[in-house]
Parts: C-alpha cells; sequence; structure tokens
C-alpha cells in the first residue's frame, strides 16, 4: 500500500541527497517525494510517498530518524489529511476539439494557462486519482506534454505538531501491539 | 575567567587541533597530503602525538581498534581524494560494527569544489551510507562546531564514525575561536531513548512465565558498559547466556551460565539451546544472518524480547514480541530489581547434557599427533596469557572462528574483531590503536597469512612507534576459510585460494621486528613465552595444518540447528591427507 510521510529536517545542504540515499540503501521505492519550504526558516519539509507495506513503513520512519538532519518524521498515512498533487498538461487539440476540451477541464475544475493553435495547456489542483481522472479523459487527444508536481500532504484540523522532537510511536510487536518509548 | 584561547583569533587549522585537545585526544594516526597540509603545519603547536601510518586504510583501523580497546573515539587523518578513499574500508567497518571514529580529511579549496581539481573526490558523497554522520566545512569559523558535534554523534546512542571533510581555506582562514559558543546544534538527534513503563511490564512477565529462556548477549553489552548487569541479570533470573562474537567478554567465559558463542560457527548445544528455547531476550545485538541461519526456522517455538538502543534494529531481521529501546545499562537497572529467581535446573541441565555430546568431539581432547593445529595453537596461546590482561586483535575468516571457539575470554574489551564487515587486513593496524589505548596491556594479533599481508606495512608502524605487540600467524598457505567453503559448496575446486607467501619471519626481521617459526606443537609454548618476555614486537609464523576445517558450521541459508558437525574422530579425518 502507499504510505505518506511527512518529515522535518534541518534547511541545510545535502540534507535531500541523505534522504534520497537512504531509500536507495534500504531498497524502499519512493513513488514520490517533494521539498519545500515550512512557516520556520530553518526547517525544510518533505512528503514522500513509498509503496510499502506496514512493517516496511516502520522501518522507514525508524531509519529516517537515525538522520541526524531529520527533525520528525510523521507517517499520516491513516489520519485524516489533506493530499494535493499538481499538475500542467499540454493536450493537442484541433479547432473542432477545444471546446469539448475546455469543458472537460471546467467539469474537473482545472484552469487554462495557455492556449496555442493546436494545443491547450491545463493546470490542475487535486488528489493523484483527481489527477489520473482528467488525464484519462484528455488523453483521447493526444497529451503532448505533462509534468506533476508529486504530492504534498497536510493534517486536517490542528492537530500538526508541527517540526517539534516528542515522543513517538514508531512500531509494532510481533502481537500487532504498539511498541513505544520516550525520546 | 575566560580561556585565553577562548576569544583568540585563530586558523582553521589551529581550531581544529584546539578543538581535538578539548574533546580529549591525546593521539591521532595520519598520513599528511596536499589539501591537509595547513592543518599538518599547525600540528607544530599542539600537544597531540601524530602517529604516522604507511596507508590510510591502516589509520582508519587504528582509531577502531583504539576506540574498541579504550572505549573512547579514535581520529583518522588523510589528505583529498584517495587519501580520502583509502579510509573507505576503516569506516565501513567502523559502521557495521558501531565503533565511534572521526575521521578528518583535508579537501580542495572551496572554489575549486566540483572541478575535478587534482585530488579531488566527493568524499562526504562516498561516505553517505557508510558514515554515522558526516561533515563537509568550507569556513574556518565552522570547525569548531563541527569537531563538538562530531564527537558527541560519534560517542552517543549507537555510536559510529563520522568523517568531517575540511577544505583547504577553510584549514589556512583565520576567525575568532570560540568553543563555549560552538556547541552542537542538533534538534533531530536524540540518542538518549527509554522504554515506556508497559514494555518493561510485559518484559518481565515473559521473563517469569519463560522455562527455557537464553540470553542472546551482543557487543551492545560492552559499549553501554553493562556487564556487572548483565551478569546480575542472568544470576538473579538463572538464565544461560549465549554470546555473538562481538559480544565475547561481554560475559565471563568460566562462569556456569556462559554457554559460549553461538551462530554459524558457534558450538552445537548454543545453536540448540536457541532453537529448544521459549524465550530469547537479546541484549544489544542485532539478529545478524551469521548469528540466525535460516530466520523461517529461527527459534520457532521462543518469544522475543529485544533491548536495543536503535529503534531501526527492531524487528528489521526477527520480529520480536517486547521491546525496550533504550541503553542497555540503564534498561536492566529498570528490571533488575523486579527479576524473581525461578529454579531453571532442568532447563540448565538439558543444556549441560547436549555440552557432554559435544565435547568429545572437541579437538582440545585429542591427543597431539604431531600435527599443528590452528586450535591448539590458540588454546596454547589462551593457557599462556590468561591470568594477564590480555587484548587480542583478530583478522577475518578460520583463524577468527577458531580464536573464538578456543581462546575464553573473561573480561569486555579482550577480544576486537571486524564482526559486521569481516574486513581482513583488520588486525594488525587495529591493534596497534589498542596498545596505544592501553599501553599496560599485552596484546596478541591472531592473523591469517591472507589477511596479514593485506596490512603488513603497518609493521613499520609498529617498529616506528616502538610498541610492543606480538603478532602470532596462522598460516596455512591458504585463504581458509573460502578454501573450506570450497571444499563444502563447490567440491573442492581450490579457485584463487592458495597462497604464495614470503617467509614471514625474514620480512619480519627485515623491519628489525624479532621473529620465530613453529611448526610443531610442542615448539608453540616455549615460543610465546619467548615473545611475552621479548622487550619489543615479536612475530610468530605458526605453519598450521593445511586443509583444516572450522567446525560447526551452519551454511549460509541452513537452520541455526542444521549444523555441519566435527568428525569424529577428527585424527583420522586430518591423516587421511
Amino acid at each position: 500500500m502507499m504510505n505518506t510521510f511527512v518529515v522535518y529536517v534541518e534547511n541545510k545542504p545535502g540534507v535531500l541527497t541523505r534522504v534520497a540515499s537512504l531509500f536507495r540503501r534500504r531498497a524502499f521505492n519512493i513513488d514520490s517525494l517533494t521539498v519545500g519550504r515550512t512557516e520556520k526558516p530553518e526547517v525544510s519539509r518533505m512528503t514522500i510517498t513509498v509503496d510499502s507495506d506496514y512493517d516496511q513503513a516502520r522501518r522507514i520512519e525508524a531509519n529516517l530518524y537515525k538522520l541526524v538532519n531529520v527533525i520528525r518524521v510523521d507517517n499520516i498515512t491513516n489520519e485524516s489529511s489533506i493530499v494535493r498533487d499538481l499538475a500542467m498538461i499540454k493536450v493537442a487539440v484541433t479547432h473542432e476539439q477545444r471546446s469539448h476540451v475546455l469543458e472537460l477541464a471546467g467539469v474537473f475544475r482545472a484552469r487554462v494557462l495557455d492556449v496555442a493553435p493546436d494545443s491547450l495547456t491545463i493546470e490542475i489542483t487535486g488528489a493523484e486519482d483527481k489527477i489520473d481522472g482528467l488525464l484519462d479523459v484528455l488523453r483521447p487527444y493526444g497529451v503532448m506534454e505533462m509534468v506533476r508536481t508529486g504530492i504534498v500532504a497536510m493534517r486536517r484540523g490542528a492537530k500538526s505538531p508541527g517540526p517539534v522532537a516528542s515522543a513517538s510511536v514508531m512500531f509494532h510487536d510481533a502481537n500487532g501491539q504498539d511498541v513505544s518509548y520516550s525520546v | 575567567m575566560k580561556d585565553e584561547k577562548q576569544s583568540s583569533t585563530m586558523t582553521g587549522a589551529g581550531i581544529l587541533w584546539e578543538c581535538l585537545e578539548r574533546e580529549g585526544v591525546e593521539t591521532v594516526f595520519g598520513y599528511p597530503g596536499g589539501a591537509i597540509l595547513p592543518a599538518y603545519d599547525a600540528l607544530k603547536h599542539s600537544k597531540i602525538h601524530h602517529i604516522l601510518v604507511r596507508h590510510e586504510q591502516g589509520a582508519t583501523h587504528m582509531a577502531d581498534g583504539f576506540a574498541r580497546a579504550g572505549g573512547g573515539v579514535g581520529v583518522a587523518v588523510a589528505t583529498s581524494g584517495p587519501g580520502a578513499t583509502n579510509m573507505v574500508t576503516g569506516i565501513a567497518t567502523a559502521m557495521l560494527d558501531s565503533s565511534p571514529i572521526v575521521c578528518i580529511t583535508g579537501q580542495v579549496g572551496s572554489k575549486l569544489i566540483g572541478s575535478d581539481a587534482f585530488q579531488e573526490t566527493d568524499i562526504t558523497g562516498v561516505t553517505l551510507p557508510i558514515t554515522k554522520h558526516n561533515y563537509l566545512v568550507t569556513h574556518a569559523s565552522e570547525v569548531a562546531r563541527t569537531v563538538r558535534e562530531a564527537f558527541y554523534v560519534a560517542r552517543s546512542g549507537r555510536p559510529g564514525p563520522v568523517l568531517i571533510d575540511i577544505t583547504k581555506d577553510a584549514q589556512q582562514t583565520t576567525c575568532a575561536f570560540d568553543w563555549e559558543g560552538a556547541e552542537p546544534q542538533l534538534p533531530g538527534y536524540r540518542p538518549d531513548l527509554s522504554p515506556a513503563p508497559k514494555e518493561y511490564d510485559e518484559a518481565l512477565e515473559l521473563i517469569h512465565k519463560a522455562k527455557r529462556p537464553v540470553i542472546l548477549a551482543g557487543h551492545g553489552i560492552i559499549i553501554s558498559g553493562a556487564m556487572r548487569e548483565v551478569r546480575d541479570f542472568a544470576e538473579r533470573a538463572g538464565i544461560p547466556v549465549a554470546l555473538t562474537l562481538l559480544g565475547l567478554g561481554a560475559f565471563p567465559a568460566s562462569h556456569p551460565l556462559n554457554l559460549g558463542m553461538m551462530g554459524m560457527h558457534g558450538e552445537a548445544w548454543v545453536n540448540h539451546a536457541i532453537q529448544d528455547a521459549d524465550l530469547l531476550i537479546a541484549l544489544g545485538m542485532r539478529f545478524d544472518d551469521r548469528v540466525t541461519g535460516n530466520l523461517k526456522t529461527y527459534a520457532p517455538n521462543a518469544k522475543k524480547i529485544h533491548v536495543e538502543i536503535d529503534p531501526a534494529e527492531i524487528n528489521k531481521n526477527v520480529k520480536v514480541d517486547v521491546a525496550l529501546v533504550g541503553d542497555l545499562r540503564e534498561v536492566l537497572h529498570e528490571l533488575l530489581p523486579r527479576i524473581e529467581s525461578p529454579d531453571r535446573s532442568e532447563w540448565l541441565d538439558s543444556i549441560d547434557r547436549l555440552k557432554g555430546d559435544a565435547a568429545v568431539h572437541d579437538i582440545q581432547n585429542l591427543p597431539d599427533n604431531g600435527h599443528l593445529y590452528a586450535a591448539h595453537v590458540i588454546n596454547d596461546l589462551w593457557r599462556q596469557t590468561r591470568d594477564a590482561e590480555t587484548i587480542v586483535v583478530t583478522d577475518v575468516g578460520q583463524h577468527q572462528m577458531w580464536e573464538a571457539q578456543y581462546y575464553k575470554h573473561e573480561k569486555e574489551r579482550s577480544l576486537i574483531t571486524s564482526g559486521g564487515l569481516g574486513t581482513m587486513g583488520f588486525a594488525l593496524p587495529a591493534a596497534i590503536g589498542a596498545k596505544v589505548a592501553r599501553p599496560e596491556a599485552e596484546v596478541w594479533v591472531i592473523v591469517g597469512d591472507g589477511g596479514f599481508q593485506m596490512t603488513m606495512s603497518e609493521l613499520a608502524t609498529i617498529v616506528q612507534e616502538n610498541l610492543k605487540i606480538n603478532i602470532a600467524i596462522i598460516n596455512n598457505g591458504y585463504l581458509g576459510m573460502v578454501r573450506q567453503w570450497q571444499e563444502f559448496f563447490y567440491e573442492r575446486n581450490y579457485s584463487a585460494t592458495p597462497l604464495l607467501n614470503p617467509d614471514f619471519a625474514k620480512l619480519a626481521e627485515a623491519y628489525g621486528i624479532k621473529a620465530a617459526t613453529v611448526r610443531r606443537r610442542s615448539e608453540v609454548v616455549p615460543t610465546v613465552d619467548t615473545a611475552r618476555r621479548h622487550d619489543g614486537p615479536m612475530l610468530i609464523n605458526f605453519h598450521v595444518e593445511q586443509e583444516d576445517t572450522v567446525y560447526p558450521m551452519v551454511a549460509a541459508g541452513s537452520g541455526l540447528h542444521e549444523m555441519i558437525r566435527r568428525p569424529s574422530p577428527i585424527v583420522e579425518t586430518a591423516e587421511d591427507e
């Protein structure tokens, strides 16, 4: 299954390499990794999605914590959260097709960024399946080019802990019980 | 009153040595070169003793041996490019065995980084996966904090190697030196973990319910300094103790509850006890594949308790029922007052019965038939040195396993060996580090003829530093362990394993090291005694049985109970040839 991690890291050179290298070295497959600034200039925030089973997800979390520059890891897979991906899609359109495609974009609440005689460039933001849905209906027209940012994610409500170190439940034991410890 | 140096202006190189001194460093192992020259120039103002090695790999193993023998942090220094890449094997060795070392490398000037300049290597990139953490320092003002952080990270939590790569200009330029103001700033680094109370309750319940428990004692006991606590725990709960290779010495070999080494070359009764157990209590060990054999059949009826400081080790190889994440010594302090003392004589007796069965196959119980066996050499060496404060430093291969079987370690830090990475060439330089850390100890290198030739250039370092180190080469003319695998699994096709060797005694003499060659068992004890009495290093070249085999053996992928046992009697096997 897809696991989504929010990872707070020190905003320092080379930290992205350390995180990426960890996933490569431990043979975890990254599906998507995004990184950007946060409300604190000294902290960067990554959203990482990984195709992994439950045990692997726990190992990923524990291994991320082993990186000295990693401040906090939250596995928000089973949390109520907002997940967004952004895509720009360039579709080939003839004069006759243009209005159809504009109509489809409207249904998906996508924006048109650029109109050319034989193409349309559309921007769409949303959960991944929404973007996949738009792509499916655009494909018959001919998708000339596409770029996606990868997902960013945030917990709903005021629950988000932010980049603060604190106690964490990191894994379950052989009986499925939480193994806890304090930091 | 403020320290005079606290606010003075210094070069990055000067700050480097000053910070090392403040971290308690008295000796570093290194090799100079272009990009580290400013640091070597500034060394003249430092009280630190620099030991010139013959290869940078040697410097890292020396730092490692220093750390393992003395419990401090070892320091190795090298230049950029090839100097730095030569350190890679030693860093990986320290990483897999959780050994705290700090490696300092010079780097080309910061303006030249990325230009493929002469002797430029991205060593922080190269060592990323084999260091606990690493740093690239491009300004003199970053030196102090980086050194303080590096030492803190190296020795705290689960220890490991840290590399500091310092550009030439960062060494040369000056800045204000402020030790107090350069405190570590590591917001994400939390080495001090402790288990939640309910984990203790669950662990105690399992311990008190168990009928056939076994303690698995690892390197973490020694790192944590929990020897006393483990002994109290085992004695109070009446639980037998099996040790990993790196755990040897953590629990006295002569203790009635000591079963001996477990795993691939563990004695049969140890592995059977683990397979029959209903509870395994893993103390500072990580269920390495050399210890578990096939995971599918590993201790199938046992509940497992894992006491471990590194959360990433929990459930990595073996799923456990209770995990106590934290410092072993502290965890045992919590557990000890609550441990009950049930009668476990039935369980201990059943292990003893297994032991009696295996002991008759033991080469040590067989008469001297004129052949010199490595097991005899090592056992005789143990008998001669057992009453002294001895550190044995072994290399990797057959001799390493025989040492683990036949040298009985009573105390922690009396065996230094490369376990996780299995680095041939480790022993000789690591022994130099061990001797520097504990000059009063008697240091013995036990090394194969293959591994010795990988780093024998450090003989010169021994002479240069006038170190009293005794070297026992277990010379069988083969890469013995590889040959053994070829014998068992490749139809005796001894591909590339026979060795053409120099006369090691003459080689030692060329360095000015006293030497002897031994071919008979009767010569072992007198020659060992000569070496012990000799006022300087001595090398003994033991010509041992060429096609001898380490038994028992759990083949890779086999279950821990599926051992290739010693043939009985072994004497006939040897004379068949």
